[in-house]
């Protein structure tokens, strides 16, 4: 079997590609250059940077494998990045991975695996993918959370279609991390077995959303109100895209009891605060839905999570055309504008869609 | 785990050549016996130096210059950047700061001339048309008095075209101008008379014809005066400093005689070669054109698969052990878009679909019968992904 892996010269990718040739596959092992890297410069942030691709050909040439860097500036700009400064200037807060995986790594990069005769897609994530024959012969993909339910990145995939699942594969979702970089010091992998984590989004140096926001898009920070519940002035913001909703640091206000943002309104360019309590909410909506294989039935009793690495909650959900209803049966904390909201039957992912 | 051996076919020559095995002969000889420092006075030193005079005699017979005019350097680069900032230096007294260079130079030329337009030059790049050739009518409409340098090279590495050099040279001269060019794609590999071309410097690279990579020359007419860019010894009549690298330059020179031995049945060989891989590719692969219509070097092709993104042809072509190339590699090892192709006015879809195929000593009929025969299906199979993408997306 061909299968091309997608290498960012990251633990679990290169994992993925020792474990797919391991077992005899033909594998090619394909690095994403996103970004500009003229003068070798980190002008970036964690991963992807020409350090890691190295680190991505080193791993390749260890394992014996085909190595190729694809340039995808341009449709990681305007796919990801673009979007992701958008989504901030409209008083959200974008999750730039999902787009990333469906409309990069799932399309763009299995293009070109297609087109060298490959038959999957491989990436590090850990989750899981399960194939079904029907009994008309057809197959459907399901997706499924991963085993090490702490590194679980189903979340990420939720936007995935039928036709991009039937052609993903993921190697470590049966694994747990500890599992991973052990395989990475059994295969001899050195250059990356113990390279941490990237836990921030890829191309934001240091985890500076607020300073990429304003350098990509010099207009914004226009300095606004911060009001209260009762919509009375309290204090002053320099830019709606410098909040979050649940954000309670450098809000600059002094209070008896802490204070959150708990709504962003760009038309308005208004920064609402309130206690703790005021972001405690029981319904959302999403739209830009995608379900895996079909909606789940109106009303369906099912759970539902509104961020990575947020508790996964019980809910009613309803589905109609592209949007999604959640009624969560407790209240939930801070539900952002612009994050995903993925529905879950037990492990078993049904979809998602976008907050709004 | 060691990558399967198959057969692979190299045509990627404008980037760089297998070393010859009387090259690796003479360096491996040079590197084990003769270690002397050239500029020592004692025996070992006499004879590092003896080599490199011979070195020095067969560089020039292949340009057929004198071998006092010629200057061993790191490459080609080099070279192109003694040539430039050399002169620029030299002649910087006299108050000529402009510089005439043009748009589809190789980026040491480029480049070093965008560097010295940062400090007191002022540049002018020469377009080209479709055809991949300046004109030399748009030299004569640049050029002034103040024109210090014209650096224009001998061929373009990515489409292989030949330009005018001795016209271009005779109009910067009746302007008191000199004239670079760097002949890096034509040294070894297509006939050089630097008095036919006219031209006061003349840069070469090893590594393009057979010899060994790090090592180039810079042929600099005589009584033509640089300031040297290195500081240093005294070595090469003062205008290169650093203890020469014998064995390189023992291996460059043993290049050039092979090269100059073999230059005219190789170039026409290649020539058919690179001829029936061209009109069979047009023939057999709807959807594709030849980059750069005027006259060529033998060895180079430049060809548009439409529709198809050339570093996707590049890597399928390779997983088939076909090796080309496509516009220039930056630091990663990614692909740009050609600046040569989007300077012949293509649009960047089409420089972005453009494959270099370029031949060199080692290639055979075969070969070019199995690059036939590879390319077809895996075109086909590119082109129809390409129209697959927009269904694979979620709305």
């Amino acid at each position: 079997m061909r299968i091309v892996v997608a290498m960012s010269g990251g633990v679990d990718s290169s994992v993925a590609a020792a474990l797919l040739a391991g077992d005899g596959n033909d594998v090619i092992g394909l690095s994403m250059q996103l970004y500009d890297q003229e003068n070798g410069q980190h002008k970036f942030g964690s991963c992807c940077t020409l350090d890691d691709l190295t680190d991505a050909r080193r791993v390749a040439t260890q394992l014996g494998i085909p190595h190729y860097i694809v340039n995808f500036e341009q449709q990681f700009e305007e796919h990801v990045v673009a979007p992701f400064v958008d989504e901030y200037i409209n008083a959200r807060t974008p999750i730039p991975c999902v787009q990333c995986n469906s409309d990069l790594k799932f399309s763009r990069l299995l293009d070109r695996a297609l087109g060298l005769n490959a038959d999957y897609v491989a990436t590090g994530h850990y989750a899981r993918v399960v194939k079904l024959a029907m009994d008309d012969g057809s197959h459907i993909y399901q997706l499924y959370r991963a085993v090490d339910r702490n590194k679980d990145q189903s979340y990420f995939l939720f936007s995935l279609t039928q036709e991009q699942l039937s052609r993903a594969c993921f190697p470590l979702g049966e694994l747990s991390k500890d599992a991973v970089r052990t395989h990475a010091r059994h295969y001899g992998l050195s250059v990356v077995a113990n390279k941490p984590d990237s836990h921030e989004i890829c191309f934001v140096p240091d985890g500076q959303y607020a300073t990429f926001v304003e350098q990509r898009s010099p207009k914004v920070g226009t300095p606004g109100n911060i009001v209260n519940q009762l919509g009375q002035t309290i204090g002053e913001h320099g830019g709606v895209h410098r909040f979050t909703v649940g954000q309670r640091k450098g809000l600059g206000l002094s209070s008896e009891h802490p204070l959150y943002v708990t709504t962003l309104d760009a038309q308005s360019n208004t920064v609402t605060v309130g206690p703790r309590d005021a972001l405690e909410e029981t319904r959302l909506t999403a739209s830009n839905v995608n379900w895996i294989v079909k909606p789940p039935r109106q009303g369906a009793h099912l759970s539902a999570q509104i961020r990575h690495r947020h508790p996964i909650a019980p809910c009613r959900v309803w589905a109609d055309d592209n949007e999604l209803q959640v009624e969560f049966d407790q209240p939930q904390q801070a539900i952002a504008p612009g994050q995903a909201v993925v529905v879950y039957e037990n492990d078993l992912v049904l979809g998602g869609g976008w907050i709004q | 785990m060691v990558r399967s051996q198959k057969m692979r076919i190299y045509l990627d020559h404008n980037a760089t050549t297998p070393v010859d095995a009387a090259v690796v002969d003479t360096v491996s000889d040079v590197l084990s016996n003769c270690y002397g420092n050239a500029s020592s006075v004692h025996t070992f030193g006499q004879s590092a130096k003896a080599l490199l005079d011979d070195a020095r005699r067969a560089v020039a017979a292949l340009v057929d210059a004198q071998s006092s005019e010629i200057v061993f350097t790191g490459g080609g680069t080099e070279s192109d950047n003694l040539a430039i900032r050399g002169a620029a230096g030299r002649i910087k007294p006299s108050g000529r700061r402009h510089l005439i260079t043009s748009t589809i130079e190789h980026e040491a030329v480029l480049n070093t001339i965008k560097d010295l337009t940062q400090h007191d030059w002022t540049a002018t790049y020469l377009p080209v048309g479709a055809t991949g050739v300046v004109n030399p009518s748009d030299l004569e409409a640049a050029i002034s008095e103040q024109t210090a340098l014209v650096s224009i090279m001998h061929a373009n590495n990515e489409i292989g075209t030949l330009q005018p050099i001795s016209e271009l040279a005779s109009i910067a001269h009746a302007y008191g101008a000199l004239f670079h060019t760097d002949a890096v794609q034509t040294a070894g590999k297509h006939p050089i008379s630097v008095s036919e071309l006219n031209v006061d410097l003349l840069s070469i690279s090893g590594h393009k014809f057979n010899g060994p990579k790090g090592v180039g020359a810079l042929w600099i007419k005589r009584g033509t005066r640089l300031t040297s860019s290195l500081t240093g010894g005294r070595q090469e009549r003062n205008r290169r400093a650093g203890t020469e690298n014998v064995a390189g330059i023992s291996g460059l020179g043993i290049a050039a005689k092979i090269a100059l031995n073999k230059l005219d049945h190789d170039t026409s060989r290649l020539g058919q070669l690179r001829d029936r891989l061209e009109a069979e590719i047009l023939c057999n692969v709807p959807g594709t054109e030849v980059n750069g219509t005027g006259q060529r070097v033998t060895n180079t092709s430049n060809i548009s698969f439409l529709g198809i993104e050339a570093e996707a042809l590049l890597i399928a072509l390779d997983l088939e052990g076909i090796a080309v190339s496509t516009g220039s590699a930056c630091s990663s090892g990614t692909l740009e878009p050609s600046h040569v192709l989007r300077a012949m006015g293509f649009s960047p879809q089409r420089a972005q679909s453009s494959i270099r195929f370029s031949l060199g000593l080692g290639n055979t009929d075969e070969q070019i019968t199995h690059v036939i025969r590879s390319l077809p299906p895996i075109v086909s199979k590119l082109r129809q992904l390409s129209g697959h993408q927009t269904a694979l997306r979620v709305s």
